[in-house]
């Protein structure tokens, strides 16, 4: 009597499939799958956010803050970028395509000598980055995902951008930058995520 | 608009393993609004790289709670005093 079955190669087959995605794709970090959804990750209501009232500032160790209103930010020069991005509860996304205006385009004519930023949210979120990290092409506040505004679940009307980051650091929501000379924790790096977060490092907790 | 609020029973055996009993009668004080409530009554926030406990009269945060590799990391910032019995 055969228990070998025919069937077993087929299914071992199948799950070899599966983990060459995963393990081998120089695009993909370690520990990390693809998905071609976009999960809604969310720790809180999402904001009704009125556009009249919106503002985006970057302010803190800075001379004069800076501040520009809904109509002022959309009249800045925006780019559209298209970017894998990396959560750290482990799926990450390919090419997804944004528009929104780069970092380095807030951050023209601002001097300051500091070297942490706080991105800050509607609803009280934030996240600590260093300066480096989102400046030299390397963020943005976007509003448009795959050619449509930005959906309210995902974080629009605005959100950060910061690609190379696991994604909490792309805060939904986003309201403006404070510039710091220490870096603050926030509110996941505060509690258990590790401060600075480079998926390829597998950075996910204080400690990694 | 998807909302992902859960009630506090959703995490009644993550309190547990934390607190060793029964916690969903447990009742917790709002440091931003001063507000009693229930662990049960709570609202919950779990599709999230934590899970996030929010205050159902004015949706601060109550806690926030990691796990992670056999470690717990428990932000309760947000509770002014948590009152419960003995197991």
């Amino acid at each position: 009597m055969r228990d070998t079955h025919p069937l077993m190669g087929f299914v071992s087959r199948g799950f070899r499939g599966k983990r060459r995605d995963t393990a081998s794709s120089a695009r993909v970090p370690p520990g990390q799958y693809v998905v071609t959804d976009f999960p809604v990750l969310s720790a809180g209501p999402t904001p009704r956010v009125n556009l009249d009232q919106w503002t985006f500032s970057i302010e803190g160790e800075i001379d004069e803050p800076k501040r520009w209103t809904w109509k002022e930010f959309r009249a800045l020069a925006a780019e559209t970028v298209t970017k894998d991005i990396h959560c750290v509860t482990k799926w990450s996304k390919l090419d997804t395509t944004w528009k929104g205006v780069s970092v380095d385009t807030l951050m023209e004519g601002v001097e300051t000598a500091a070297e942490f930023t706080t991105v800050f949210s509607d609803a009280g979120y934030t996240t600590n980055i260093p300066l480096d990290d989102i400046t030299g092409n390397k963020a943005w506040v976007v509003y448009e995902f795959d050619g449509q505004p930005l959906h309210p679940e995902h974080g629009g009307p605005v959100r950060f951008l910061v690609p190379h980051l696991y994604f909490w650091k792309s805060a939904k929501w986003v309201r403006g930058i404070r510039l710091q000379n220490e870096e603050h924790p926030g509110f996941w790096e505060s509690n258990g995520y590790n401060m600075y977060g480079d998926p390829w490092r597998e950075q996910r907790y204080w400690g990694d | 608009m998807q909302e992902m609020k859960l009630d506090g029973n959703a995490i009644g055996g993550l309190l547990r393993e934390i607190f060793t009993v029964e916690m969903t009668a447990a009742r917790g004080t709002c440091a931003s609004c001063g507000a009693v409530n229930e662990l049960g009554r709570v609202q919950v926030y779990l599709h999230a790289p934590g899970t996030v406990v929010r205050c159902p009269d004015c949706e601060q945060v109550l806690m926030k709670i990691v796990r992670s590799g056999g470690r717990y990391w428990v932000d309760l910032t947000g509770t002014r005093c948590l009152e419960f019995g003995e197991g």
